[in-house]
This record gives structure tokens, C-alpha cells and sequence, in this order.
């Protein structure tokens, strides 16, 4: 045991402002607006999700114990972060034992000197780059190109993002919201030596990465890489793909640098066999992925003989420390949440400002980062959800999303008060306390239709109603209330004839 | 401090002010299951097929015969080899064959026309093939570089599913399961077969 506590403990600190990408720049709701607005992306997004939701129906279907599964899947993960220290531990000693060397960053500004540091020392100004969540939250490759360092991103997807100067949009495929056809112009105009007769064939597409990245797979010596999970008894990592690009990034350079959240640790090995079930057919929505590479250290005379290790807190151990939120931190990053939500569906992944978008995201970010006040665009995300529940029926470790969005709802109310919403329904109350008020309110509402005009729908109410209409439209009133048309000759007509039908 | 004690504080401190209750891991899903040969070998060929991955089936006895013809009707003529394969395998085989050492530069391994290797273990519910680096295996870069990867897969190595497979591996080898081919669906979430890996993955079954 090590790190002597003094005195009562301390709530962790969220991850530091300033660096990485858990916070946008605007509320949730108006950077959806825009979002909205962009008829290709909601095609995209559709489409996309529709289909790998069929995809995920049909194998996980397919198997009779998968409820069996997802129970053990949230049980180990639950235990895990109950026993965090120790397995912790197990894993550094596993690690070194296997010679590694093993890492502890307190927050991205340390990851990103410790990795940095790294990769200076191998004399290497380029490295290549598997997909991972964590170095896309701490922003990793940002500050290696600011010390002269490029990152070449490989899984396919991060480098359409990466060419396109974008940010990535979906957990499992970050360039989701670009076509085909987007995708050939992004590579005609920003890849060395591509054949200027590449059309938009998505195999045509694929070769093209083939052809731009082998070089470097065979003469960059320096790999930085996630982990999918960290086994605490053996020190095994594992990273579940499937171009191969990851095996590549894991095998061909001398020098490896994994970043890994220090949630991602599971105690046995035997563990694998649940999570090597769960995660495929959640996130793909196959069988199996075409690839997953598992390393233990370093093996002499196959795959990079120097193992760097660097295990990220980054607002961890503050989720951690919320007894309902810290549930959060059992997801496996399957994404399968993100596909079944109808917000998400429509907005895409961009309008949640985090590396993580959709439903876990809503609940991870602001609990990663903070949500610091009413003005913080993180205190929008747990808001950002119709409370449906399909997440909660999709994720496949069982993460009550629903039941953390509406704790975090209290803790933001808690925090900051209440918003417009919350004068308008006691506004509400007072008027439906009374017929007479209620009789006055309902006339007043008639002007909205005024308000309305031809289009019939009200976009923009002055404050504090403001706070309704930011997010959403309002149909315009009807031309009549419901007790004048009761009071109607129209009105009476239609009573006296469902009185004789009731009587017959 | 070291960022160690500090990250292990703030753990200790976490778990102080929310403590956890204890869990038990129910293990309530399928493992140890059994099923004669014809109905494991039928399984993973429905999955390998449907992964587009190429296979044949062999005896013990015809596997030089199987293999020299799978190489030959696609036209590989350098074969790479680990160090640890079975020599009779390629006896029948009449082009070059190149056996594989850690001195040999990594990316010269893109000069071969492909590579044949034997298998640690199957998994026939999802179609996965485990390598585990063993002398008859050779190292990871051997089976990702060339773009064929010829590979036996004996009837016994094939388990049913993912916690039978996994209980036969060493976990301190480097271990890669293998799907078929490689693939991405970034692209429109369209499937396409053959990004980095070997494009092409034959499978032959013996036994």
C-alpha cells in the first residue's frame, strides 16, 4: 500500500479546463440547432444507425445466455471499481514484471508531458496512432504537434476526421456524419500521391488508406495506442479492432505508448470471455471483430521491445466519487447507446461537445469535467435526453443512463437553481388554480397565434419563456380554447349526438 | 507526491466518501460446452464463409496435396513460413519458401506472396481463429504483413464457444484472434474486406 492519506478525505478534481475535449463551446441545445439544420448529416446519421441497430438485434439474439452475459459484464465491472486500488496495483506489478514500464498521470496536461517526453526520447518526430477515446479526450495529438511531434491517425475513420479537420462524431465510426462522396473530395484534396481518378467506391476508398498509411506502418517507430481493457492478474492489454491497423500500431514499431483509463482494468483473465462476447456484438454489431490484439509486456523478438503504460485519472476518480455517477465508468465504449437514441439520431455527435456524444456521454462529460454552473455547456448535457430509455436496454454492462441523467438534473439544479422552465410551470400552477385565471390565460394564449404567423409555429418567445423555445418550437394555439368550442353551437351539436349514441 | 499517490489518494478518498457495497459476479452464461466434430466443424465454416474468409478441408494425410493446391490457384510462389512449422506441409508445394526469423526486417515481410502458419486454438460460434505466437506460428508481423494468410486449423484445436477458446490460451503470450479478413465499416457503414491486414485469409481445416 502506498500514498498516505491525511486528514478527511478530499472530492477528487475534475479534469482541468483549458486542455482536451470534454467541454464545447455552446449549450446543447443551440449547438443542436445547427446540427439540425444540416439535412446530410441527420441522412447520414440515420441511416447509419438504423442499420448497425439491426446488425446488434440479430447477434445478440443469436445467443441464449446474452442477458447472462450482460450481468456478469456489469457485476465485474461494478466490482472493479469497488477494488480499484488493489487491482490497480496488480496491474502495475503485472506490467513491470513483464518488462513494461508503467505510468501515472493525474490529468491530461500530465499525460500529454509524460507521452510527449516519450516519444522525444526515441528521437522520433512522427508517430502512428490506433484509434482511442482517451487520447482524442486529453487531446493528445493537439499537443504533439505543438512540441513537433506528428500523429498519424490509422483506423480509417479517425484519419477521414483527422485529413478533414474535423472532430469525430461517434464513438465507434468518428466520420459517420461524411458520405462517400465527401469522404473522396476530403482525400483527393489532402493525401499525398493519391491517384486523381479515385472515385467514391468505399473499397476504392479503403485502398487508398491501404496505400497511404503502409509506408508508414513499416518506418514510423513509435505507436501510441488505447486500451479496450487492462488485465490486473496477468498485466495483459487489449485492444479489440478491426482493419488491422491496430495490429500494425502494436507490432511493426520498436516503441509502444498505451494511454489508458484507469477504469479500464478488470481483474482476471478469465474475464475476457465475457467482455470479448459483450463488446463485438454491442458495437458492430458482430459475431466477433475481424481483429483483437492482447500483449503482455514486452515479448523478446516479436512486436515493440519498449512498453510504456500510462494509466489517466482526468476526472475519474471525481466520477468515482458520486456513488450513483460512478456507474458511468463501467462502460466498455461499445457505442451501442448512441445508436438506439432518438436524440442522438438527430443531432449527431457533435452538438454533445465531448469526445463522448449520446447517452453515456450526457452522463461521463459532465461528471469528467465538471458542470460549472448555469452558463458551463456541460450543465445542458443531462438534459439532453427524452428519458426514453433505450440506452439503458442497449448497453451491454447495464448502465441505468436514464436513472444517473435525472440524478445529474438534480445535482445542476442543486447547483444553479432553476431555469426558465421552472417560472413558467409554477407560472402554470398559479393559472391552473383557478377557472377564472385559467379562462384569462387561455384568451391570452390566443395571441399566439399572432405570434405564430403563417408558418403556425412560435420559434422565439421573449424571457424568461425564451428558455422553452431556445431548444424547441411551439405549435401555434388553437383558434379556440376548449371551452369556448364546449360552449359552441358546433360544440353543443356534437355532445347531444355521442348523448344518443351512449343512450342506444 | 508522486502522481501514483496522488491518482491512489484520490481512489482511497472516492471510495471514503461513496463506499461501495461488495459484488458477486454471477457466471450464469454458457461455458464448458461440448459437440461432436461434424456440428464444430460445420459452425465455424458457416462463420469463417460468412466473414468471406476462403476454406478448404483437408485429412491429415492430403494436407501438403490442399495446400500446395490452395497457393497455387492463387498464384503465390514465395511462401513465408515460421520457424516451427511442420515440414511436411509444404512438401508438395513447388515455389519458395522463406522461414521466418526475428532478424529478418519487418517490412521485407511485404515481399512475400504470402504466409503458412498453424493455429493455437478456434472458436467455432464466432468464427475466430487464436494465434499465440508458438514456433509453428511465428511472430506477430508474420501473419500481417504478407497479404495472404494460409492457415490450419485442427478439428481438436475447435472449441464451441468464446469460454472454451479462452480457457485454452497462455495469457502472457502475444495473442491475436482473427475474424476473417480484415474490414472496416467507416465508410457509410458499408463492409469492405482488406484494409491493413492480409486481404485474403484462407482456412484449412484438418481432421
Amino acid at each position: 500500500m502506498s500514498g498516505v492519506s491525511l486528514g478527511l478525505p478530499a472530492v477528487p478534481p475534475r479534469a482541468p479546463e483549458g486542455v482536451g475535449f470534454l467541454r464545447g463551446t455552446e449549450k446543447f441545445p443551440a449547438a443542436a440547432r445547427h446540427e439540425l439544420a444540416n439535412a446530410q448529416l441527420r441522412r447520414n446519421i440515420g441511416k447509419a444507425t438504423h442499420t448497425i441497430r439491426a446488425k446488434r438485434l440479430h447477434v445478440t439474439g443469436e445467443l441464449p445466455d446474452w442477458e447472462d452475459l450482460r450481468d456478469a459484464g456489469a457485476a465485474i465491472k461494478t466490482d472493479v471499481m469497488s477494488r480499484l486500488p488493489e487491482l490497480l496495483e496488480q496491474l502495475e506489478a503485472a506490467v513491470v514484471a513483464r518488462g513494461g514500464t508503467v505510468h501515472w498521470a493525474a490529468d491530461a496536461n500530465e499525460a500529454n508531458a509524460i507521452v510527449t517526453d516519450l516519444v522525444r526520447a526515441t528521437g522520433s518526430d512522427e508517430v502512428i496512432k490506433v484509434k482511442s477515446m482517451a487520447t482524442q479526450e486529453i487531446e493528445l495529438n493537439e499537443h504533439l504537434e505543438a512540441n513537433g511531434i506528428h500523429a498519424y491517425e490509422t483506423d480509417l475513420a479517425e484519419l477521414i476526421v483527422q485529413l478533414g479537420h474535423d472532430k469525430p462524431s461517434h464513438i465507434l465510426v468518428p466520420a459517420i456524419h461524411r458520405n462517400r462522396s465527401e469522404i473522396r473530395e476530403i482525400f483527393l484534396r489532402e493525401m499525398a500521391d493519391v491517384d486523381p481518378d479515385l472515385d467514391d467506391n468505399p473499397k476504392h476508398l479503403a485502398a487508398a488508406a491501404r496505400k497511404f498509411l503502409r509506408h508508414k506502418f513499416m518506418t514510423v517507430p513509435v505507436a501510441i495506442s488505447g486500451a479496450n481493457f487492462g488485465v490486473a492478474e496477468t498485466g495483459t492489454l487489449g485492444v479489440v479492432e478491426s482493419e488491422g491497423n491496430g495490429r500494425m500500431c502494436l507490432t511493426m514499431p520498436q516503441t509502444l505508448i498505451t494511454v489508458m483509463g484507469i477504469e479500464k482494468v478488470i481483474p482476471t483473465y478469465r474475464d475476457l470471455e465475457v467482455f470479448l462476447q459483450l463488446l463485438p456484438r454491442s458495437s458492430t454489431g458482430e459475431r466477433m471483430n475481424p481483429y483483437t490484439s492482447m500483449w503482455t509486456g514486452v515479448t523478446p523478438g516479436d512486436g515493440p521491445q519498449d512498453f510504456h503504460l500510462v494509466l489517466l485519472d482526468n476526472g475519474r476518480t471525481a466520477a468515482l466519487a458520486d456513488g450513483v455517477g460512478r456507474q458511468a465508468l463501467n462502460c466498455i465504449r461499445c457505442s451501442a447507446c448512441l445508436n438506439v437514441c432518438p436524440v442522438y439520431e438527430r443531432t449527431g455527435g457533435h452538438a454533445y461537445g465531448s469526445t463522448y456524444p449520446g447517452p453515456i456521454g450526457a452522463v461521463l462529460t459532465p461528471q469528467l469535467a465538471g458542470m460549472d454552473g448555469k452558463d458551463d455547456p456541460n450543465s445542458t448535457l443531462p438534459f439532453a435526453s427524452s428519458l426514453c430509455g433505450a440506452c439503458y436496454d442497449a448497453c451491454p454492462v447495464k448502465i441505468d443512463i436514464p436513472s444517473l441523467l435525472v440524478e445529474l438534473r438534480h445535482q445542476k439544479v442543486q447547483k444553479s437553481g432553476f431555469g426558465a422552465e421552472a417560472a413558467a410551470m409554477k407560472a402554470a400552477s398559479v393559472a391552473m388554480s383557478s377557472a377564472k385565471l385559467f379562462t384569462l390565460a387561455q384568451k391570452a394564449a390566443g395571441l399566439g397565434r399572432v405570434v405564430a404567423g403563417k408558418k403556425g409555429k412560435i420559434s422565439k418567445l421573449p424571457p424568461p419563456l425564451s428558455g422553452w423555445t431556445d431548444a424547441r418550437d411551439i405549435p401555434a394555439p388553437p383558434a379556440q380554447t376548449f371551452r369556448q368550442w364546449w360552449d359552441s353551437t358546433e360544440g353543443r351539436a356534437a355532445i347531444a349526438a355521442a348523448r344518443k349514441d351512449g343512450d342506444r | 507526491m508522486s502522481s501514483r499517490d496522488v491518482v491512489m489518494g484520490r481512489i482511497r478518498d472516492a471510495l471514503t466518501l461513496a463506499p461501495p457495497t461488495a459484488t458477486e459476479v454471477p457466471r450464469n452464461y454458457r461455458t464448458g460446452r461440448t459437440m461432436p466434430d461434424a456440428e464444430r466443424v460445420e459452425l465455424l465454416v458457416d462463420r469463417l464463409v460468412d466473414y468471406k474468409a476462403v476454406v478448404h478441408r483437408s485429412t491429415e494425410a492430403q494436407l501438403p496435396e490442399v495446400l500446395a493446391r490452395a497457393l497455387r490457384d492463387v498464384g503465390a510462389r514465395r511462401i513465408g513460413v515460421p520457424a516451427g512449422l511442420n515440414d511436411s506441409w509444404l512438401s508438395e508445394f513447388d515455389g519458395e519458401t522463406v522461414v521466418d526469423s526475428p532478424t529478418v526486417p519487418a517490412p521485407e515481410l511485404g515481399n512475400l506472396d504470402g504466409v503458412v502458419t498453424a493455429s493455437a486454438v478456434s472458436c467455432a460460434e464466432t468464427g475466430t481463429i487464436f494465434l499465440d505466437g508458438r514456433p509453428d506460428q511465428g511472430r506477430r508481423a508474420l501473419t500481417l504483413v504478407p497479404d495472404l494468410h494460409v492457415c490450419v486449423v485442427t478439428v481438436d484445436s475447435i472449441e464451441v464457444g468464446v469460454p472454451e477458446a479462452m480457457a485454452r490460451l497462455v495469457p502472457e503470450r502475444p495473442t491475436t484472434l482473427i475474424s476473417g479478413p480484415s474490414a472496416t465499416s467507416d465508410i457509410e457503414l458499408e463492409r469492405v474486406e482488406g484494409v491493413h491486414g492480409p486481404r485474403n485469409l484462407h482456412v484449412v481445416i484438418v481432421g
